[in-house]
């Protein structure tokens, strides 16, 4: 990939793997960085911090309607009640699927994605084509991830353009009345939580 | 300003990989993660920089995701002064951890930690929840939040915010200046006009104060 060679990254292996090795290798040995932290980090992103966490905000919510309406006013905090907060997650605002309206999240401008609750967003939702056709065509996208909305409904998009991050409370799947909070988390996909998916059946 | 990342309502083709359930495709995508995540913890910069950083890019349409944060990253720590040219090209001088340097048993509360963008200064709002209110006619140079495809148009206030942490200026390290930020929606009709897809469908961005101007 040939680089720009006025900027310093060029200075780096072409490569992306040499890439990454040769500027942990600078920054480990100026003791900028611990090599030890980096395993760390994709740890905590690869185990602890992912949609695990947003599912069971929605299970709550779902069983929960006092959980529920704290979540639609002040989702902050409402999600910082279950122990979710951090980076990428500071202003959490959650929008509510109904029978008029399917909502569904973007960044357009990079790749902002609420972090605590979803981990760190899938290859899909940072690719140009998602970026580029989520808020013009929404609904062609919506078909391609074979979602079928209502006729009833018209959609929402919201495009993450500051540091306000969105979580889609999807509608409960018709039949699972009698479940409990941890049956319902198993019905809740990360795509339901970006309004790409419904909840239902995994 | 090519603003290659702006990237609303351009053509493109069809989703990639919808149902991708992998976090970290290769090894080297974890890798450029942490590094950036480890780098920042340093505090030499701040989020919006380092999103202006890879709008910088001048081969961003042609990098991978990853490679973008490598590459800012990469510019970054030269522009910043925590790595020389001339270290990078492989003279790298052996130094004890940094006091400042993220370590491995604070990784977790790190990324727990919340640092939140609402500051108590700044202008008060000017617009209430239900006021019309119109986009700047074009983003402005630099770090600007404000996606072409929304300037110009006539949207509603359904959100404020509070005063957040300005992109424009912070991004440039010119100070927070901390303004009223809202969500303002618009409808499919008034960004896309005869192409909407379904006129009634919205579209809602999270904008400034400054972006926006009284009808």
């Amino acid at each position: 990939m040939p680089h720009d060679h006025s900027e310093p990254h060029s200075l780096l292996p072409s490569d992306p793997e040499l890439r990454n090795r040769a500027l942990e290798t600078i920054l480990v040995q100026k003791g900028l960085v611990d090599p030890a932290a980096l395993n760390a980090l994709i740890e905590t992103y690869q185990n602890d911090i992912g949609p695990q966490n947003g599912a069971r905000v929605v299970a709550r919510a779902w069983a929960d309607p006092t959980y529920k309406a704290r979540l639609l006013s002040d989702a902050t905090s409402a999600i910082a009640e279950l122990g979710f907060e951090g980076r990428q997650g500071e202003h959490m605002v959650a929008v509510e699927n109904t029978p008029e309206v399917h909502n569904m999240v973007v960044c357009t401008l990079c790749s902002c994605y609420p972090w605590p609750v979803l981990g760190i967003p899938p290859a899909w939702y940072k690719s140009d084509e998602y970026r580029s056709r989520a808020v013009n065509e929404p609904r062609a996208v919506l078909a391609e991830f074979g979602v079928e909305l209502l006729a009833s409904q018209k959609v929402r998009v919201w495009d993450s353009s500051a540091e306000v991050r969105y979580l889609v409370l999807p509608m409960r799947p018709n039949g699972s009345e009698a479940l409990n909070e941890d049956e319902l988390a198993a019905l809740i996909s990360r795509n339901a939580m970006i309004g790409t998916a419904l909840a239902g059946p995994q | 300003m090519i603003r290659a990342h702006d990237m609303g309502g351009r053509p493109a083709g069809p989703i990639p990989e919808k149902d991708d359930a992998v976090i970290f495709h290769t090894d080297w995508h974890a890798k450029s993660l942490a590094l950036n995540l480890a780098c920042g913890a340093l505090g030499a910069w701040n989020i919006d920089a380092s999103r202006f950083a890879r709008e910088q890019l001048a081969d961003y349409a042609e990098l991978s995701y990853y490679e973008k944060w490598v590459a800012a990253l990469a510019n970054l720590l030269v522009e910043r002064g925590l790595v020389s040219e001339a270290e990078l090209s492989g003279e790298a001088s052996k130094a004890p951890l940094a006091v400042k340097a993220l370590r491995a048993p604070d990784v977790s509360a790190a990324m727990h930690k919340v640092m939140p963008y609402t500051r108590t200064n700044g202008p008060a709002p000017l617009y209430r929840v239900g006021e019309k209110v119109r986009t700047l006619p074009a983003p402005n140079a630099g770090h600007c939040r404000l996606p072409a495809y929304a300037a110009g148009r006539v949207g509603t206030i359904v959100l404020r915010h509070g005063n957040h942490v300005f992109p424009d200026t912070n991004a440039r390290f010119q100070g927070e200046n901390p303004q009223p930020l809202y969500t303002v929606e618009f409808t499919a009709a008034a960004l896309w006009g005869e192409a909407a897809e379904s006129p009634e469908d919205s579209m809602s961005l999270d904008l400034w104060q400054s972006y926006l101007e009284p009808l």
